[in-house]
């Protein structure tokens, strides 16, 4: 099957209007050098019956994550999606449309990225949002490239309570913009507000952190803010989970520059991993502004006085500037800040309250019952939001790991794999009771 | 606006959402936490219904290619088939975390797999990334795996060149990885000068960055001089694949000696654009190059798939996870749907709808290249420019006829360029009504310019002043 609508008959319709006998004649400018002599080596196309059959038995070999109980969290998150948003976002005027260069005929999408910019901006607390970056890492490591363009300066502060996977993506972009990175190691899941106040020097031109950092917990934020803001030129950069800012304090209140992160928590999936949603926000100046990558959509005046919406300050952007472009960021993830901005007006106010609290409270149950078992330790009680350390004592925690698998539980990610003891544990609000309590009930025989 | 915006929708205490009961006791904050408490959010407070009414009228102010012609040179917006909708749909395809167990995932995995298997068989390259979420996010990558291959050779080259015609996000890539950018004019053919490439490529060129056929959808028939003048430098080639939708089963960029190259799974494998994303930027290798590709690398041994975490020469990674899986399930499908000899099929009449249209119209606009071109064209807007009504109106004009319009004033080497790629999904009457239109507009710019100037006329909003927009921001609510 293709999706060719011409029949041969109007294709040689169409040949002899370009004064031409075969199809094979509007490729002879290629070189006989270059030219693919033998078909291409791929099967012949198939029907969409086989094509669902084979999609469909594929599919059997996976194990899904509703066909177990999933403590899975490290930077995706298993939320509740509600159903109307891929209703919405399956409306073929959105999903089929390109980025929105004519903005009269594109209104559709440009409100509603306006709209995702404004309750963007509420979340975080900051003046500015644009329409999205390609996933929470590069969203963070293009802060970073823009702190240091800011400060001018080329020393970033790296604690290791950052998720490791935005560490490496953003020393990947460092490398480019070359960048000097220092390392801070944490103690007790935060990091030592002093171990910062020590690093950081005239040299230093970005500070990040994230908010809650990558085991749940919160950093001493107004200390570290504090220490930052004696420098008025280090940039500071907070990474924050959307999902619990409905919950915790705006970022803008600890003095945030620049506010990134993963935005796949509001009303996208899990789609193992992407498409993601990063968002990007920074301070109401325009210096910053500037320097801020990516689309932004801002409201205006037709020639009737009637209001509408355009992209706007593009001689920021890669087609207008080129190599002075603050990023070459172009496509993004236009569709995942529609199913944000349909998932925020449809939590709304209360709702998104409602689902950072039942997050906390079943996670905290779930902490509290586990750290009471023999062998078991929650390292950072006192101090996390919906994910926590698990420490398992007298026995290895990969071991514990399988054995729960393999009774359908995700029990949730090995810290091993950063070299790091202990399981990170994450409870979202889809988590039952029963769920919580089979965990425990497991872990206790185990 | 036609539409209000969704916080006018707000009625206090209404509600648009259930979640069970909390069932657990609820644990208070300690004195820590609690001071990390927020007091409000802002957040529309409104129904479902509310929320379904104003996204739908929301789209009825959209146009996607559902609605019509798209014909956005470069951007190939073709047809986006609803089977593959349904693919990335299935739940045990779709509903996985990146962190589950790789045996839990040994289905998706060989999908990721035999899609790298076709992308390297319709490239000729040796070895894939998926990794990469969109076009330009490949362009960073490969200039970044250029930048370590001379690390790693211990040589130390800082330039790209760029033709004068390339997209503007291989400018803004080579400048992201920390390369200085040198363009170089296009011949008067709008092809890539080869005395200006010879004199710009030295022994700090790292590489050359070409689209094949380039932006005016002209093929450079000089390829191979090109790709061994670069290497006789020691420099690489890369490939901009935004233009592969005009080449498949006729020319590959390995057999050109290309060295590396990225592909836009949003724009050749007809997977949708979103609004403006989200799409996929695999990258493609020669087996030189495979050692610097990010981490982690798709494997199968005799068992099973597996993620290659051991890379000591990676770049590192560009994303969170492994890229922009749910697009790339749709790229498959599409694959599988239209097969190989399907894909030579599309490639033949995307060339064949963007000559005929260009045949249609050379007489009636003035066509700045005479040189026979593949998927896409370039026409100037010139001649109605001194008629009275520029490029620009003839857009906007368009869109009054409810049709989108041409990816307008690119490539930069055009005066009032107009780039048209109609893609092989459109039939022989749109092309014809295409024509029509563009004809009309020409018409009414010679009979009256003001109807043209002031378009659009029959749109939700009018034409919308972006100076002001630019002038006194107003970015939120």
């Amino acid at each position: 099957m293709d999706y060719i609508s011409n029949t041969p008959a109007e294709r040689n319709k169409m040949l002899k209007e370009i004064g031409l006998e075969a199809v094979e004649d509007l490729f002879k400018m290629i070189p006989k050098e270059v030219k693919a002599d033998e078909q291409l080596n791929i099967e012949s196309g198939i029907s969409e019956l086989e094509l669902m059959r084979k999609a469909q038995l594929t599919a059997k070999k996976n194990k899904s994550i509703d066909q177990q109980i999933s403590f899975l969290g490290a930077g995706a998150y298993d939320h509740y999606v509600p159903g109307i948003i891929d209703a919405l976002i399956s409306r073929s005027e959105f999903y089929t449309a390109y980025t929105p260069y004519q903005a009269e005929l594109s209104q559709g999408t440009l409100e509603a990225i306006y709209e995702y910019q404004s309750m963007i901006c509420d979340l975080t607390g900051m003046g500015i949002t644009n329409a999205s970056m390609l996933d929470g890492a590069s969203a963070a490591a293009e802060a970073v490239a823009m702190g240091a363009r800011i400060s001018r300066r080329s020393k970033v502060l790296l604690p290791d309570t950052i998720n490791p996977a935005y560490r490496e993506v953003i020393k990947t972009y460092g490398a480019g913009a070359e960048l000097e990175f220092i390392n801070l190691n944490s103690e007790q899941e935060i990091i030592d507000p002093s171990l910062i106040e020590k690093e950081i020097d005239a040299s230093t031109g970005v500070v990040v952190l994230q908010y809650p950092n990558f085991y749940g917990s919160i950093e001493k934020m107004e200390e570290i803010s504090k220490i930052i803001n004696e420098d008025k030129k280090v940039v500071f950069v907070i990474i924050a989970n959307p999902i619990l800012l409905g919950l915790l304090k705006p970022p803008a209140e600890f003095g945030a520059d620049i506010v990134v992160g993963e935005a796949q928590s509001l009303g996208n999936g899990l789609n193992y991993g992407g498409p993601n949603l990063g968002f990007m926000a920074c301070k109401d100046d325009r210096k910053m502004l500037r320097q801020l990558p990516g689309r932004i959509v801002g409201k205006t005046k037709d020639v009737e006085g009637k209001e509408g919406f355009v992209l706007t300050l593009q001689t920021r952007e890669q087609h207008i500037r080129r190599e002075k472009a603050t990023s070459n960021i172009c496509t993004n993830e236009a569709l995942n800040a529609l199913m944000a901005t349909i998932y925020l007006s449809t939590m709304g106010k209360t709702g998104l309250r409602e689902v950072g609290e039942q997050c906390y409270h079943k996670s905290h149950y779930l902490a509290k019952k586990i750290d009471q078992l023999p062998g078991y330790e929650v390292a950072n009680k006192d101090n996390f939001i919906h994910e926590f350390i698990l420490k398992v004592k007298n026995k290895k925690s990969n071991e514990v790991l399988k054995k729960l698998i393999q009774q359908d539980i995700l029990l949730g990610f090995d810290l091993k794999r950063i070299g790091q003891e202990g399981i990170l544990v994450c409870v979202t609000e889809k988590r039952t009771k029963a769920e919580l309590d089979k965990l425990i009930e497991k872990l206790e025989v185990l | 606006m036609e539409e209000k915006l969704i916080k006018d929708y707000s009625s206090p205490g209404r509600k648009g959402y259930s979640l069970p009961p909390l069932e657990v006791e609820e644990s208070e904050f300690n004195s820590e936490l609690s001071d990390y408490l927020r007091e409000d959010v802002q957040l529309p407070e409104v129904s479902e219904v509310d929320v379904i009414r104003h996204y739908t009228a929301l789209s009825e102010m959209n146009y996607g290619v559902d609605s019509g012609i798209y014909p956005l040179g470069s951007c190939t917006m073709k047809y986006n088939p609803k089977r593959n909708e349904r693919v990335a749909r299935i739940a045990a395809l779709s509903n996985l975390h990146p962190y589950q167990p790789e045996a839990q995932l040994q289905g998706s995995l060989e999908i990721l797999y035999q899609l790298k298997l076709d992308l390297a068989e319709i490239s000729a390259m040796d070895e894939i990334t998926l990794q990469p979420a969109s076009g330009a996010h490949g362009e960073f990558t490969s200039l970044m795996i250029v930048k370590k291959y001379f690390e790693d050779k211990e040589e130390k080259r800082t330039k790209v060149i760029v033709p004068d015609s390339a997209h503007g996000t291989n400018p803004a890539s080579a400048t992201m990885a920390g390369f200085e950018v040198v363009e170089i004019a296009s011949n008067e053919r709008g092809m890539v000068d080869l005395e200006a490439l010879a004199e710009a490529l030295d022994q700090d060129t790292a590489a050359l960055m070409l689209t094949n056929p380039n932006t005016l959808g002209i093929f450079e028939e000089d390829i191979l001089k090109i790709t061994e003048m670069v290497h006789e430098v020691g420099a690489l080639v890369y490939y901009d694949g935004a233009n592969m939708n005009a080449i498949m089963g006729y020319a590959k960029p390995g057999l050109m000696n290309f060295d590396l190259m990225h592909f836009n799974l949003h724009k050749t494998f007809s997977t949708p654009h979103g609004g403006g994303g989200p799409g996929s930027g695999p990258v493609g290798v020669k087996d030189f190059l495979a050692p610097y590709l990010p981490k982690p690398v798709l494997k199968k041994d005799e068992k099973k798939y597996y993620w290659d975490q051991k890379r000591p020469k990676s770049i590192g990674k560009v994303h969170s996870f492994y890229g922009n899986y749910g697009i790339m399930l749709r790229a498959w499908a599409y694959i599988k749907t239209v097969g190989g000899a399907g894909l030579k099929k599309t490639t033949e009449n995307a060339v064949l709808n963007a000559n005929y249209l260009k045949s249609r119209l050379k007489d009636d606009f003035e066509l700045p290249y005479a040189e026979d071109s593949l998927h896409e064209f370039v026409l100037s807007g010139s001649r109605q420019k001194a008629e009275g009504a520029s490029t620009l109106h003839i857009a906007k004009r368009l869109l009054d006829y409810d049709q989108y319009a041409p990816t307008i004033y690119f490539p930069l080497v055009v005066k009032e360029a107009m780039m048209i790629e109609p893609t092989e999904t459109e039939n022989i009457e749109t092309l014809d009504h295409f024509v029509e239109t563009l004809l009309t507009i020409s018409r009414e710019i010679k009979e009256d310019p003001e109807l043209v100037k002031n378009a659009p006329h029959s749109t939700t909003v009018r034409k919308l002043d972006e100076t002001e927009a630019a002038r006194n921001p107003n970015l939120h609510w």
